[in-house]
């Protein structure tokens, strides 16, 4: 009798789950969100990095706890557009014919300027189908500048924030007196090389730029001959904002010519790079990043990333600022009780959030630039507690700047809809 | 000046003589098959990868041992049970699937051995500066590529000038029907030359491998621009090819250390146009910039003005 009281009430509560589970799943559609970047081709492993680093945010941080929203999941639909502008368009498209109205980019500030332009026009034609854009990597100073838009944000400090870092603390160095630029030739490499130029004749006038070379992006097949003429221009350091293969390459031919010298990059870590670059490459690799790297700041974020490393060992917490932005997007869904991009956008403007390392986060309204402290570290094996690539070497913390001290005015005019 | 030129001649060499390496294989195929095989430069990409892995148990020079065989033998493989029964429908066939092979082969890559790239180191022995010019140091390793590239020039030229073998194969390619009639198994020699030739793009890939980076784009990077040297040199010729690849290697290291522009030449005519100038993109043009596609514009002119490229025979 009791053995079979029990069995049915076990029935029960299985068919009332399975009735519930239905209901739920009907009236919980998961929130989609698109992550729209490089899955193949030469750029691919930033690309599939990021997907894993976003994936992990979502189902660690809200999925696994019973979703948002009440009881709604997040999912993410991996959009390749294989860092071309033309077939960022097509799978523009895609997202809109699947209804879905997040976009997260990152990879390429030419990407990012075709996706905001798209998006303006989009979101112009088609009240009420509005698309957000959420950048969490494309540095061209002009998308929160001249091309300023309501629909997107920046996660990251755009590429003069960072370079304002960065010249700083190299006319801290009184051994620099030659300084060569090389860059891709595109939007981000010329910002790179321009500004450069601009603020460290501001800061260190005596500083002589003995070369400014652009190299076509993912063409090069051999650096050496560049490496040649940065070695007798008598350059005493180099600046670059290569990324990709384009930066291990010149990194390894400068490194391989038994040049002695300096190299600050803006990507020159993770994916291959640090262990490509290995024990050649101590103490000359330095890189300008927000989110701080070794020390970690907190026991919360460490825990965070030794789970991610657990689950992915063969990738990195390359990009905390795709956490940070994810976290932000959550927080303006929750406060607004909203998917919609125009709700979410309001509620994103000016919103104030403290990150995973204890950092309060500042998203600046008038044109949608984060605002956060930015550091410069170095590449070495030294006090490495989280490394890059399994290989012991890491990125160790030099220099920090707060947050207060990274603001820059804008020259955004935004056009707000009207609802 | 001349630090700059001598080691800019160096830079063109290594790069001409690994093109030729490459352009080598492709050309044989070519000239034999009448087929231009795009999944040439995957092969190359597959020789590097394979090095890495064998390298990470075995070392450096047991990749360099077996990592061509297991391409040349992939490359055989291939020709046998692929390529062979394509051949029936005609050349667009075959285009169509080598070009599908460059695909397929890229996301196996990927697949296998994952997005990144590739801790691919040289070998220890040959960490050193073989010598040092006016503060710059060459690398023994560049230095050994130059004398593997050479070695691997004279010895196809041996072999296909001067041995037996050679021999057939020259007559395989213009009268193939003849030399079957003399009792030599064509569709064996194919596959061999085939074999021998994805091989060679395999040397080169685990040579270049630990200098331009492991990675999985590396086929593409140098896939079109293989295709210009072959173009160039004259399709199915082996001395065109090596010239043509000397020529690119070299063409590309000078434009590159060379600091002429647009401002330049319009300062000799006495011409000068502001930076906010609609064209400013134009005026302030400078040759660094545009070289990696000058063999592109080289295989332009090339086209228009000799079709049949250095030393290409003309077609019938």
């Amino acid at each position: 009798m009791m053995r079979l009281f029990s069995n049915t009430s076990l029935k029960l509560l299985l068919v009332s789950l399975l009735i519930q589970g239905s209901s739920l799943a009907s009236a919980q559609e998961p929130i989609r969100i698109a992550f729209m970047d490089p899955l193949s081709g030469t750029f691919a492993s930033v690309g599939n990095s990021g997907l894993k680093q976003l994936q992990y945010a979502a189902e660690e941080l809200f999925n696994s706890r019973g979703g948002i929203l009440g009881g709604r999941m997040i999912e993410i639909v991996p959009l390749d557009n294989k860092q071309s502008p033309t077939e960022t368009q097509i799978q523009f498209r895609r997202a809109v014919s699947e209804d879905i109205r997040i976009i997260f980019q990152g990879n390429s500030s030419a990407v990012a300027n075709t996706l905001n332009s798209t998006i303006t026009r989009h979101n112009r034609r088609n009240p009420g189908q509005e698309i957000l854009q959420i950048n969490y990597s494309a540095v061209d100073p002009i998308l929160t500048n001249e091309e300023c838009s309501f629909w997107h944000f920046r996660f990251d400090a755009h590429a003069i924030m960072k370079l304002n870092v960065l010249t700083d603390y190299i006319a801290m160095n009184p051994d620099i007196k030659k300084m060569y630029i090389i860059g891709q030739d595109y939007s981000f490499g010329q910002v790179v090389a321009d500004t450069s130029i601009e603020l460290l004749r501001e800061k260190r006038p005596d500083i002589e730029i003995v070369g400014n070379e652009f190299h076509p992006i993912g063409q090069v097949k051999d650096f050496t001959p560049y490496v040649t003429k940065i070695v007798s221009s008598g350059a005493d350091a180099v600046i670059t904002g290569n990324f990709g293969a384009d930066m291990v390459s010149l990194a390894r031919s400068i490194i391989d010519s038994g040049l002695e010298i300096p190299i600050y990059t803006f990507y020159a870590a993770y994916d291959g790079i640090t262990a490509t670059l290995g024990a050649d490459g101590v103490d000359k690799i330095r890189l300008i990043h927000n989110d701080a790297g070794n020390p970690i700041p907190t026991q919360e974020r460490l825990e965070y990333i030794q789970k991610f490393k657990r689950l992915n060992p063969d990738n990195d917490m390359t990009q905390h600022r795709i956490t940070n932005a994810l976290q932000m997007l959550v927080k303006a869904m929750e406060e607004s009780q909203s998917t919609d991009p125009y709700d979410i956008a309001l509620a994103l403007e000016d919103m104030r959030f403290v990150n995973m390392s204890g950092e309060e986060l500042w998203m600046r309204g008038e044109d949608h630039q984060i605002i956060q402290s930015l550091h410069i570290s170095v590449h070495t094996d030294q006090n490495i507690v989280v490394d890059a690539d399994n290989s012991g070497f890491g990125l160790l913390r030099e220099y920090s700047v707060p947050a207060e001290n990274t603001i820059m005015d804008h020259s955004c005019r935004m056009q707000r809809p009207r609802r | 000046m001349l630090e700059v030129f001598i080691f800019s001649t160096l830079n063109g060499l290594v790069t001409g003589l690994l093109l030729f390496m490459l352009a080598s294989g492709l050309t044989l195929i070519f000239s034999m098959m009448g087929v231009l095989n795009f999944a040439h430069a995957s092969f190359y990409m597959l020789g590097a990868y394979f090095a890495y892995s064998i390298s990470l148990h075995l070392g450096f020079w047991m990749g360099l041992i077996f990592a061509p065989l297991i391409v040349g033998i992939l490359g055989a493989v291939v020709e046998r049970f692929a390529l062979r029964r394509v051949h029936a429908h005609g050349h667009v066939a075959e285009l169509v699937f080598t070009f599908g092979l460059a695909f397929l082969i890229e996301e196996a890559v990927q697949f296998f051995w994952g997005p990144d790239t590739k801790n691919y180191q040289s070998p220890d022995i040959l960490d050193f500066p073989l010598f040092t010019l006016f503060g710059q140091e060459f690398s023994a390793y560049r230095g050994f590529m130059i004398a593997i590239s050479v070695g691997i020039f004279i010895g196809l030229y041996y072999v296909l000038t001067r041995s037996r073998i050679g021999i057939i194969i020259q007559a395989a390619i213009t009268h193939p029907h003849t030399v079957a009639n003399l009792g030599h198994n064509v569709p064996f020699i194919f596959m061999g030359v085939f074999g021998v030739g994805t091989a060679l793009a395999g040397v080169a890939g685990v040579i270049a491998g630990p200098v331009l980076t492991t990675f999985p784009g590396m086929a593409v990077v140098l896939g079109s621009i293989v295709f210009v040297i072959v173009v160039i040199g004259g399709l199915g010729s082996l001395g065109g090819a090596f010239i043509a690849s000397l020529l690119i290697g070299l063409l590309q290291s000078y434009a590159i250390a060379s600091n002429v522009g647009m401002p330049d030449l319009l300062n000799l005519v006495g011409l000068e146009f502001s930076r906010d100038h609609p064209l400013t993109d134009l005026w302030t043009l400078t040759l660094p910039q545009i070289a990696p596609i000058l063999p592109f514009l080289l295989l332009v002119l090339v086209l228009i003005f000799r079709p049949t490229g250095i030393a290409g025979k003309r077609e019938q």
